[in-house]
């Protein structure tokens, strides 16, 4: 896969022995199939209505049956499907919001570890700021002020949780960048850009993977509790935060646990399972061991 | 040290003028006309324009931030947009109820995680470590407000043995003794379901230390030299893996706060979290924009404060 003996070779070998991260892979796999594949597994459409057979009343939090096989919402909605298709929703915040912060953090760790001086005190206190408000404050604010839509979760997760991406890659950046080869770059009078996109980017790259994977099992939290606060995913799109909404009614989180017992493990779940791969990941690429 | 100090305090002084920059322009981002509830519906355009006029808000922008900062300063957060209540005073109100809370919350999770941790990296690859490893993990990967829904779901609504939601029982009439235990009663679930996440963070946090620790010269020296191990252990690993766990105290404020806002409105607790859910559902943004800019303060605080303990307890950050 790798070539032999390479860093990523043995990377990858360290990975494929650490049976909690293939464990974590193999379910992650699982969550992102189930998202690409959402219409051929789930029963029904997720927004379809159902109906009391005969009359014309919502058939609403039905119990689980062959029919419904975790029941219906408080909408008549069948909970199955929206769980699966909510799977999609979940992913695609997660991945687009990962990929925001990510390049944000990437390119101002990069700017500044390299540059250092103005540039980086710059940089750097406006780390500083946007740390210091607590992330669902700010993601609250941002999605209040504009209309709460799914590209509004996905650009405020994005603009709020690029500065451990952007302090990861500056501490990166100097320690490589006192390294002989980058000195022997300059000397052959190697252009900055040259030097940091081919001599310093490769060579910080897999802490940057071990953050990305992090990063997207933060987003998956943030994106479900602004759901759940009713500021993130708005209905009728499923998500597996705002389907957690109904339990705040005590008839439905003392008698109904079928409708949101489901949505919450899931997101355990993949949350844990993408830890185990942030974890395998960061021992993997530990070459100390 | 006093160099150190004076330093730490002077690289906050931008930062906190970006925190009121940032709020500030986040208020005036925000939709709808401060004056469209206070005035009489009949009133003139020109008499409105006047008002504007009078309330400044025709100024430039730079005019009004320094009139904004100036009032922020004295404590005044402005009127809320129905009922003209008084921002600041509603948030004197709830306030010290989410300092209780978050702070129960504080000191559980060190005094629950430290020990965790510290067993864990002694045990290092025992069934036991394994265990308390994952179980982090678990805490670390569940969303806090199904982990909220269960506790109340099982301990509340099942068992009965603690109450579902809100600070006191008001119908007791509880003084003294008695209302102190009731407080508490009401306090446990959900200063447990909010510091989780953080016992979860501290706990992988000290033991990656010890087992940094472990690893030193200093700790072989004492092996060569006969120590026993329990005073290796405790004397001489212990204490230093502890010195990197003080940076945890300013990273856990944000994070706390941030989890009030979900614990309080799960569980009906009436703090500032709570408050702010009621802001946004009615849309208050002088409120949230208070919130912001207190919370992000006292972040700032925070940080400060365990920046200038570290150097103190670890002399070699100093320069």
């Amino acid at each position: 896969m790798f070539k032999k003996n390479s860093f990523y070779d043995f990377a990858y070998r360290r990975f494929t022995r650490n049976r909690l991260a293939v464990i974590g892979f193999a379910v992650t796999l699982f969550f992102v199939i189930m998202a690409l594949f959402a219409p051929l597994i789930a029963p029904h459409e997720p927004s379809e209505f159902f109906f009391v057979e005969g009359q014309n009343v919502y058939d609403k939090y039905a119990a689980p049956s062959s029919e419904h096989l975790l029941g219906t919402d408080s909408l008549g909605r069948d909970v199955f499907s929206r769980l699966v298709y909510g799977a999609r929703v979940t992913m695609m915040v997660a991945l687009l919001a990962v990929s925001i912060s990510t390049v944000i953090g990437t390119v101002i760790g990069l700017l500044s570890g390299y540059f250092g001086k103005i540039i980086d005190n710059i940089f750097m206190r406006l780390v500083d700021i946007v740390i210091s408000f607590p992330v669902l404050f700010l993601l609250i604010s941002i999605s209040t002020i504009m209309d709460p839509s799914i590209w509004i979760v996905i650009f405020a997760i994005g603009f709020v949780s690029w500065t451990s991406t952007a302090r990861l890659v500056r501490a990166e950046v100097l320690r490589v960048k006192e390294l002989d080869y980058i000195a022997a770059a300059r000397a052959c009078g190697t252009s900055n850009l040259k030097i940091i996109v081919k001599h310093i980017l490769p060579n910080i790259l897999a802490p940057i993977m071990v953050q990305v994977t992090i990063g997207t099992a933060q987003a998956i939290l943030m994106e479900a509790s602004l759901s759940f606060l009713g500021v993130g995913v708005q209905q009728p799109t499923p998500s597996w935060g705002n389907m957690l909404m109904d339990a705040q009614k005590l008839l439905v989180l003392r008698d109904m646990p079928w409708i949101w017992i489901p949505p919450g493990v899931v997101n355990l779940l993949l949350v844990l399972a993408i830890y185990f791969v942030g974890d395998g990941l960061r021992d993997a690429f530990d070459s100390r061991q | 040290m006093l160099k150190y100090i004076a330093k730490r305090l002077v690289m906050s002084i931008p930062v906190i003028i970006g925190i009121t920059i940032l709020s500030f322009g986040i208020m005036k981002l925000s939709p709808g006309d401060p004056l469209a509830n206070f005035v009489n519906p009949s009133i003139s355009m020109e008499d409105l324009e006047a008002s504007r006029d009078a309330l400044g808000l025709n100024d430039p922008l730079h005019v009004q931030y320094f009139k904004w900062i100036g009032e922020v300063v004295r404590g005044n957060f402005g009127y809320t947009y129905s009922g003209n209540h008084q921002i600041s005073a509603l948030i004197m109100e709830r306030l010290p109820n989410t300092i209780i809370l978050t702070l129960s919350a504080f000191v559980l999770s060190f005094v629950v995680g430290i020990p965790v941790g510290v067993i864990a990296a002694v045990k290092k690859n025992s069934r036991l470590d394994y265990s308390l490893t994952f179980l982090s993990l678990v805490g670390v990967a569940i969303p806090s407000f199904f982990f909220g829904l269960l506790v109340i779901y099982l301990f509340a609504l099942v068992l009965g043995i603690f109450p579902s939601g809100g600070m006191e029982n008001i119908r007791a009439g509880y003084t003294g003794f008695a209302y102190f235990t009731d407080i508490l009663h009401h306090l446990i679930l959900p200063a447990i379901v909010l510091s989780l996440g953080n016992i979860a963070s501290v706990s992988r946090f000290t033991r990656s230390n010890m087992l940094d620790v472990l690893k030193e010269d200093y700790i072989r020296t004492a092996r060569a030299k006969g120590l026993r191990n329990k005073v290796i252990l405790y004397k001489h690993a212990f204490r230093n893996a502890l010195i990197p766990v003080v940076t945890i105290f300013g990273l856990s404020i944000p994070f706390l706060f941030s989890g009030a806002y979900i614990t309080e409105s799960i569980f009906n607790w009436p703090g500032m979290g709570q408050l702010g859910i009621k802001a946004i559902q009615d849309r208050e943004y002088g409120i949230i924009m208070a919130l912001n800019l207190i919370t992000a303060t006292l972040v700032l605080l925070g940080n400060l404060t365990s920046d200038i303990l570290y150097a103190v307890v670890d002399p070699r950050i100093r320069n």
